[in-house]
């Protein structure tokens, strides 16, 4: 057994040692093609097509009809590359390109997802994937349907899970969309679906296996695409390969060049002071929502099912937990190196760009003043006081161009360019599939399969599943085709929305015993009820959330900035005029009170109204406390669990042997 | 290629009608008791790692390292740095902890 597992993982090592040479020899072939004159299209048309043609071939050998393997990859994916295919299904577009974008233009702000989006490992590990795994079955809401009596609690966790997944994938695919675009030069609509093909041949054959190897040759492609130009840009400006170390010079010199600015008059937002309004003095509600932030991020990753799931691949409990910490190290060679891109790139813009004259500035900068798809140029410098000089407040850049225009702004070949390309494409479509993954195999498995049609034959069940994953598939991309890019705050939204419906419920189902059926139920669906109806509220009806809750002066203040936003028609914004006209008729909402207050900000041209001044992507930190209290009280005013209930507990908490469940209905064949 | 992914290799699957684990009560309920204790303590590091000492960053801030200022540095690195650390560590000495009771798979 143990030498047929090193057998197999060393011919693991030796097929993808052989594919990072073939990578590397392909880039390099591209690198020559480009210096002898390839025109710039044929190089990006070739990165693209020839790292899908990849992914889809691994898909196509994935391909099985067995459960076992199409659900979890047979349970045999090695610690080390379970860690890799984590990483990949981890790290979307948001974090190849628009992490370090966030980080140029929040600064210390932009750190909490760096902090939120790694931390939430610890919790993973700790709490619940050892566990999940000894659980050995299929799905999330497989867990929560055996451990809190059968189809109620599964049905919840399933609601909960393709209310975050969908809104997750939604934004994947306008990531992949964007990508695309760009490099193939289609218009938006049609991208996304050249992008969604690329999702869909790697995953429906071979299901969780073929997904599996697919993430691991993407982990490969992301992170050789995100760290060479970043060393290549730590060489231009330091002179020392190691961006990681080296943006500490940058940040030094950043802090100079804002604190020259400052002494001219300008107001600078602080790159590294925490915590800081503009003008540096300390604020509140910017540590608060810090923290909150954090927070949701954490404790989403940890109840994200599409996270969870890729830990019931590993052979055993105990390679589940390296597995987790492998994770981790692969996402930390990311996430480590996003903040010296947001310094390398603040650096280059501040000493070149910024008090030059317009008329000579670099080329990087006039070849990125073209439309991007979120409706607006990707830079745009207008000379507001017509000095024929850059000033700060008259540039403006968008986060993405931060990593998508570094090989330019280190004067690289276009061959980097095609390799970022591939990279963010890599990323997206990974995430992509193993969202898609999960949504499909609730549908098939848990919602088909266990609450339709118990006796289904084991054909027919895998044929439903990628009837499923397609139809779930060309959901999301109509959805995205047709809400634009203007959508990508929702992967900030999905883990508020699976934090506060599912983290509670399975930790508490895990460990304290005496969870009820009743509770666990009542804490989801109250969890998830609470979050998601504040961001709804929150983002949608702003105006009317702030009449309730916020007192007479943040009431006109939204008012006032509701009519100030140019996008909203003036019929929309004539009953609110009136109300301005007539101050005294304004009265303090009907659940204000000290205890209760709202504000509101003026966000993605909506008036977003906000309790306590917390921002609703950190909306799960109502949600989530809410489900553990609900959970833990009505615990102690129902029955407790059966004794066959509490040995089934006893028997995932410890590693060794098999699972005896409480229900037969419940074991998978 | 293709080998590697074929059915065939496909290790012993775990059925969940195998024989119970053969823990007396006693063992289960130490082993337990150690377990949760390990827990609090990654919680707790976990804790100051990711919330706690960011509390401190205005103030660590002014110290500069490499010219990294400490509070962003801890933030962008250190407490990364924490976290992957213990979890190898945890990962070891959970393990340790199932082989002292008897309990690690085979």
């Amino acid at each position: 057994m143990a030498a047929q597992k090193d057998a197999f993982l060393s011919q693991l090592n030796k097929i993808y040692a052989g594919y990072v040479g073939g990578f590397a020899v392909f880039v390099l072939i591209l690198a020559v093609l480009e210096q002898v004159g390839v025109p710039d299209r044929i190089i990006g048309y070739l990165f693209v097509a020839l790292t899908i043609g990849v992914y889809a071939y691994i898909g196509i050998l994935s391909r099985t009809m067995q459960v076992s393997e199409y659900y979890v990859a047979g349970r045999r994916v090695p610690a080390i590359y379970n860690g890799m295919a984590t990483g990949s299904d981890w790290m979307s577009a948001a974090s190849f390109i628009g992490m370090a974008g966030s980080l140029y233009l929040l600064g210390y702000g932009g750190l909490a997802f760096i902090l939120g989006w790694t931390g939430g490992y610890v919790l993973v590990a700790i709490l619940l994937a050892p566990y999940l795994r000894k659980f050995g079955q299929y799905t999330v809401p497989d867990f929560l349907g055996a451990r809190f009596g059968g189809n109620v609690a599964r049905f919840v966790g399933v609601v909960v899970l393709i209310t975050a997944s969908f809104v997750y994938v939604v934004a994947q695919i306008v990531g992949v969309g964007i990508i695309t675009q760009r490099f193939l030069d289609v218009g938006f609509a049609i991208a996304v679906f050249i992008g969604l093909a690329g999702i869909l041949v790697c995953s429906m054959m071979g299901g969780m296996r073929a997904v599996t190897w697919t993430q691991v040759a993407q982990y490969i492609v992301l992170i050789i695409a995100y760290l060479i130009p970043a060393i290549l840009m730590s060489v231009k400006l330091t002179g020392v390969p190691i961006p990681q170390l080296m943006y500490g010079v940058a940040l030094e010199r950043i802090e100079e060049l804002e604190a020259g600015m400052r002494a001219a008059g300008q107001v600078v937002p602080y790159h590294v002071g925490a915590f800081m309004t503009p003008r540096g003095e300390f604020s509140m509600p910017a540590a608060i929502n810090f923290f909150a932030l954090i927070f949701c991020l954490m404790v989403g990753t940890a109840s994200l099912p599409h996270i969870l799931m890729r830990y019931f691949t590993t052979p055993s409990v105990r390679e589940a937990r390296q597995s987790v910490a492998w994770s981790l190290f692969f996402i930390f060679l990311l996430y480590f190196t996003a903040p010296a891109y947001a310094a390398f790139a603040k650096l280059e813009i501040y000493q070149n760009v910024i008090g030059k004259p317009i008329a000579d500035l670099p080329a990087w900068l006039k070849n990125w003043q073209l439309m991007s798809p979120y409706g607006v140029t990707w830079i745009g410098v207008n000379d507001a006081n017509r000095d024929g000089i850059l000033q700060l407040s008259e540039f403006r850049i968008h986060p993405d161009v931060i990593v998508l225009a570094t090989p330019e702004i280190a004067g690289l070949p276009y061959v980097i360019a095609g390799l970022v390309a591939a990279g963010g494409l890599a990323a997206a479509l990974s995430t992509a599939d193993g969202l898609l993954l999960a949504l499909a195999n609730a549908l098939s498995h848990d919602v088909y399969y266990r609450m339709i049609d118990p006796l289904a034959p084991t054909k027919r069940r895998l044929y439903i599943a990628r009837v499923l994953l397609i139809v779930v598939a060309i959901a999301a991309a109509y959805t995205a085709g047709h809400l634009g890019a203007d959508i990508l705050f929702l992967v900030a939204w999905a883990f508020s929305i699976a934090a506060a419906g599912l983290f509670a419920a399975l930790v508490m189902g895990v460990w304290y015993k005496k969870t009820t059926n009743t509770a666990a139920i009542l804490g989801m669906l109250i969890g998830y009820v609470v979050t998601f109806g504040y961001l709804l509220h929150t983002e949608f009806a702003g105006l009317h959330f702030i009449q309730l809750f916020g007192d007479k002066a943040a009431i006109t203040a939204a008012f006032r900035q509701y009519v100030g936003i140019a996008t909203i028609s003036a019929e929309a914004k004539a009953p609110i005029q009136a109300m301005l006209a007539n101050p005294d008729a304004i009265k303090d909402g009907m659940f204000n009170s000290w205890l209760l207050w709202g504000d509101s900000v003026v966000m993605r041209n909506r008036v977003t109204a906000r309790l306590w001044g917390i921002n609703n992507i950190a909306g799960g930190i109502f949600g989530v406390p809410i489900s553990f209290l609900v959970i833990y009280v009505v615990s102690q005013f129902t029955t407790a669990p059966s004794k066959a209930m509490q040995e089934f507990v006893e028997s995932i908490r410890i590693p060794r042997g098999g699972v005896r469940l409480v229900d037969k209905e419940q074991a998978v064949d | 290629m293709a080998e590697f992914l074929s059915e065939k290799a496909a290790a012993k699957s775990h059925s969940p009608d195998e024989a119970p684990p053969n823990v007396d009560p006693a063992t289960a309920a130490a082993y337990w008791k150690k377990t949760s204790g390990l827990m609090w303590l990654m919680l707790a590091i976990w804790f100051v790692a990711g919330f706690l000492i960011h509390l401190f960053a205005p103030s660590l801030n002014k110290i500069h390292v490499f010219g990294f200022p400490l509070g962003f540095y801890m933030a962008a690195q250190g407490s990364l740095i924490v976290f992957v650390v213990q979890l190898f560590w945890f990962a070891r000495r959970q393990n340790q902890i199932d082989e002292e009771f008897g309990v690690a798979e085979d």
